[in-house]
């Protein structure tokens, strides 16, 4: 069947099978922007976090149907190397990938969080950002969570001027 | 411009050869049973730092020279996160006289001829390339220099050498003008060596060269791997331990909707399928019959895995041994079956056409997989090509590969190339597990409160018996598991009366490589034991520990690190705002490492506050990523120590998915981690794994001071 989806600004029109297959295939395999992550199929990881209007949603357990007329949006349209999102300025800044495989998970999730709680607390961030890293960056995640948010308040500030 | 062409160089090696070859030519021949031998293989075993074993002597499988004067430099070692590609960058581009960002590092496929016949892991890439690389990075800018030179019409000695520049009076010309037509190479003898002062590069804490592909999601991965027209494949999988493959009806799978082809092999059934959910459903379809042994439980391990079943090596002895006499002290530990629990499964994207393969693939051993496709395929090795790929974590899950056989034989069958990655279940149940341990420490003190004796006895199932990577007959030579033993000698050696003592079980289910090998469990057993006799002996658990080790170069490195710690942490015995502190310290690969923990109880769970690391890892070539690497050893080690555990329910491996198989999150992660450096040698050594040995002790001897109760069992849990 025939779908459009609204995805990192542009609709698309693509031909699909079936329209209860999990939207992380329909990005992975059909859309071919491979930055969002298969890690466990069952919602458990968070490796395939995305936004759909806003909201960070894990893509391996939400059907594409579901998404119909709702914007998306991956970590290619966070932003880009030209425009990082600050949460990517940070993740840069921080150094914070290792192996690097959960982190775009991790920086859709933070920057979910941002928009609700621009100045996120550690309790807020204990609370909110729930992925796993095996690697364990954990400790550079939290630094770079302060950190975005301080970029998007020192870029909020510059667009007010 | 690609300056690929191999030659042959007749000169000197670049280094001698050693590491493991070198201990089974020792092992093998008349000292075989000896004892002593024996367990000076094993010491060396333990403390191995592995040269690396691949193609050293010429420089053009290494480098490439493009037209805008880049370097492209093919690495042997894969990237799986802990930073070798960034730090050989900084290496390469030292000695080539180039800027560290005109330096691209990528995986070597085997079809450039720079095949690792080993694997990456023991933390061993940096180190072992220290020296190699080096040496092959000046011989390429002496190379470049000899061209340069008859270009320009200069003698050698005139020219200048500047990033990627050669210049003399006003003339110049860049390594890629020098290297264009080039086609008959004269190779110098390996040059001089810079001096370590002299390096811009090594030492500094430089970004990661692959950190804008890992924030912006670029498709680095296996599992970002594709080849046109390529089909799915799913293998089907026994979901109880020993299960053996008796028959399978495949009539409802090969009527499936997508359905290409199911191709039934002695050892395996698999699916091709023109879509992952078409592949996926028609493995669910088939019927197979398995023939299952006993339905073994949790319980039933933990009997097996018991000091004193098994056949016993003596790794380690000193003096005499306990007898059952007065004044001994014994605890007991456990560590768990621990899953790898990397987050990209395990995948491949295999190609066979016209007896020549292509294998895309995360994995950690490039020239066993080659291998191996190549045997069961019957096809030259040199006709197939292993193309690695950036590793979602690696810690040792991906020194086994047979699935790159698996989807080399379907896409033979189908002709088409064939992806196929594991499932999260099938990640948890054919994990290849770090085998559980349980140990038995007796220690006696004298009349000074210092340690008459000290033992350690512990079992483990395989940790490296069943690779590929150790020759079937090294077990049965040596007597002990090479990776079970890691971390379980004293490394006390002034006590008087000393030894350790490794015992063999036979699991029923694999066990393999699992980052840091024994040395998680051991660590915890032997640095709990020494804060419980140095609270026995009334002393401070930190001139304890020094009291006991030898003044000679490993015994000042660990008595550094472990007073470089206790320092910086302001390590004290009291309980201060309901925070305590706890220390621990081993030595992985000749790094030694401690740590102390600041731990409190909240609500009747262990809350880690903050973690301070002191290791000597030799130069850190890369400052920041050494840190790095502290750092997530630190998380992974809480993770390990103190949440993850999988349990045999009726014959079954659980839990099979993330969050039942339970894991530090962000909330269980310490808010504060310091990592300390100290530099006790005079080159690289081994990082990636020695900072989780102490993690568990550490935190579980600052909860005795918290609770007065010893915990001896992973995960540490207080109730």
């Amino acid at each position: 069947m025939e779908i459009s989806l609204h995805i990192n600004g542009v609709s698309q029109v693509i031909e699909i099978e079936d329209d209860n297959t999990p939207l992380l295939w329909v990005i992975r395999d059909v859309l071919n922007l491979k930055g969002t992550k298969f890690g466990c199929g069952k919602a458990a990881c968070g490796a395939c976090t995305i936004h759909i209007d806003g909201e960070a949603v894990r893509s391996c357990s939400f059907a594409v149907k579901f998404a119909l007329g709702k914007k998306i949006t991956t970590i290619e349209g966070l932003g880009d190397r030209d425009r990082p999102h600050p949460v990517q300025q940070a993740w840069i800044e921080e150094v914070v990938p290792q192996c690097g495989y959960c982190q775009p998970g991790f920086m859709m999730l933070t920057a979910a969080l941002l928009d609700k709680s621009p100045n996120p607390t550690d309790e807020d961030i204990d609370k909110n950002i729930i992925n796993v890293c095996r690697c364990g960056t954990y400790y550079r995640i939290r630094k770079a969570i302060h950190r975005a948010a301080e970029i998007a308040a020192e870029t909020q500030d510059l667009t007010a001027k | 411009m690609s300056e690929k062409k191999k030659k042959k160089i007749s000169r000197r090696k670049f280094l001698v050869r050693g590491g493991l070859g070198t201990v089974g030519v020792l092992a093998v021949g008349a000292y075989v049973f000896r004892n002593p031998i024996r367990r000076g293989v094993l010491n060396m075993a333990n403390s191995m730092e592995l040269s690396y074993l691949g193609n050293t002597d010429n420089p053009m499988i290494w480098f490439e020279i493009e037209a805008n004067n880049s370097f492209v430099l093919h690495s042997p070692k894969v990237e799986m996160g802990q930073g070798t590609f960034t730090s050989l960058a900084q290496i390469a581009a030292d000695e080539l006289d180039i800027s560290f960002d005109k330096i691209k590092v990528v995986h070597a496929a085997t079809a450039t001829g720079n095949i690792d016949g080993m694997s990456t892991g023991g933390s061993t890439s940096v180190s072992g390339l220290w020296q190699p690389l080096r040496e092959l990075a000046a011989t390429m800018r002496e190379m470049l220099k000899l061209e340069a030179a008859k270009k320009m019409e200069v003698d050698v000695s005139e020219l200048n050498t500047k990033d990627g520049v050669f210049s003399v009076n006003e003339k110049s010309l860049s390594y890629a003008q020098v290297a264009q037509g080039v086609t008959n190479w004269e190779i110098p003898e390996t040059p001089a060596l810079k001096k370590i002062e002299e390096y811009k590069f090594i030492g500094q804490p430089l970004a990661r060269v692959d950190l804008m592909d890992k924030v912006f999601g670029a498709p680095i991965f296996g599992m970002d791997a594709e080849l046109p027209n390529m089909l799915y494949g799913a293998v089907v999988r026994p979901t109880k331990i020993g299960a053996i493959f008796k028959s399978a009806d495949t009539t409802k799978a090969e009527n499936m909707p997508g359905v290409v082809s199911v191709v039934q092999e002695d050892d395996f059934v698999g699916v091709v399928a023109n879509s992952l959910v078409a592949a996926e459903n028609a493995k669910q379809a088939i019927e197979v019959e398995w023939e299952t042994p006993v339905s073994l439980q949790t319980e039933d391990i933990i009997e097996l895995m018991t000091v004193g079943n098994g056949k016993s090596t003596i790794i380690q002895k000193e003096g005499r041994a306990l007898k059952d006499e007065q004044g001994v002290v014994e605890l007991e530990f456990r560590s768990p079956i621990g899953a790898h629990a990397q987050i990209e499964p395990n995948g491949v994207v295999a190609s066979v056409e016209d007896n020549k393969a292509t294998i895309i693939i995360s994995t950690q051993v490039i020239g066993i997989t080659r291998k191996e496709v190549a045997a069961r395929l019957g096809l030259e090795e040199e006709h197939v090509n292993v193309i690695p790929t950036y590793l979602g974590g690696g810690f040792g899950r991906r020194l086994h590969t047979p699935h790159a056989v698996q989807a080399a034989v379907m896409s033979k069958a189908v002709g088409k190339p064939v992806k196929y990655f594991f499932t999260r279940k099938e990640e948890f149940q054919h994990d290849l597990f770090r085998p559980p341990t349980h140990h038995k420490l007796r220690g006696k003190l004298n009349d000074q409160g210092l340690l008459e004796n000290l033992e350690h006895h512990f079992v483990s199932g395989d940790v490296g018996n069943n690779s590929a990577l150790i020759p079937g007959i090294l077990p049965t030579i040596i007597g002990a598991d090479v990776g079970a033993i890691r971390g379980g000698f004293i490394q006390y050696s002034k006590v008087p009366n000393y030894r350790s003592v490794y015992w063999h079980v036979q699991l029923p289910f694999a066990t393999s490589w699992w980052r840091s090998l024994g040395l998680l469990a051991n660590t915890f057993a032997i640095e709990s034991f020494m804060d419980e006799m140095a609270i026995k002996a009334g002393k401070n658990p930190v001139e304890f520990r020094l009291a006991h080790i030898q003044d000679d170069e490993a015994g000042r490195r660990l008595s550094n690190v472990i007073e470089a710690a206790a320092n910086k942490a302001g390590y004290t015995d009291e309980v201060v705002d309901g925070r305590a502190m706890g220390i621990a310290a081993s030595t992985d690969a000749n790094t030694p490492c401690a740590q102390v923990a600041e731990v409190s109880i909240e609500e009747g769970n262990i809350k880690i506050h903050k973690v301070t690391v002191a290791m000597d890892p030799g130069i850190a070539v890369n400052p920041d990523q050494v840190k790095a690497q502290c750092e997530g050893c630190v998380n992974m080690g809480i993770s390990a120590a103190l949440h993850e555990q999988m349990f045999v329910e009726n014959g079954e491996l659980r839990p099979v998915i993330y969050g039942p198989y339970k894991m530090a999150l962000m909330r269980h992660a310490p808010k504060e981690i310091e990592v300390v450096l100290l530099q006790g040698t005079d080159k690289p050594g081994a990082v990636g794994e020695p900072p989780l040995g102490p993690i568990g002790a550490a935190v579980a001897n600052a909860v005795f001071k918290l609770t007065g109760k010893r915990l001896t069992t992973l995960p540490l849990s207080l109730s």
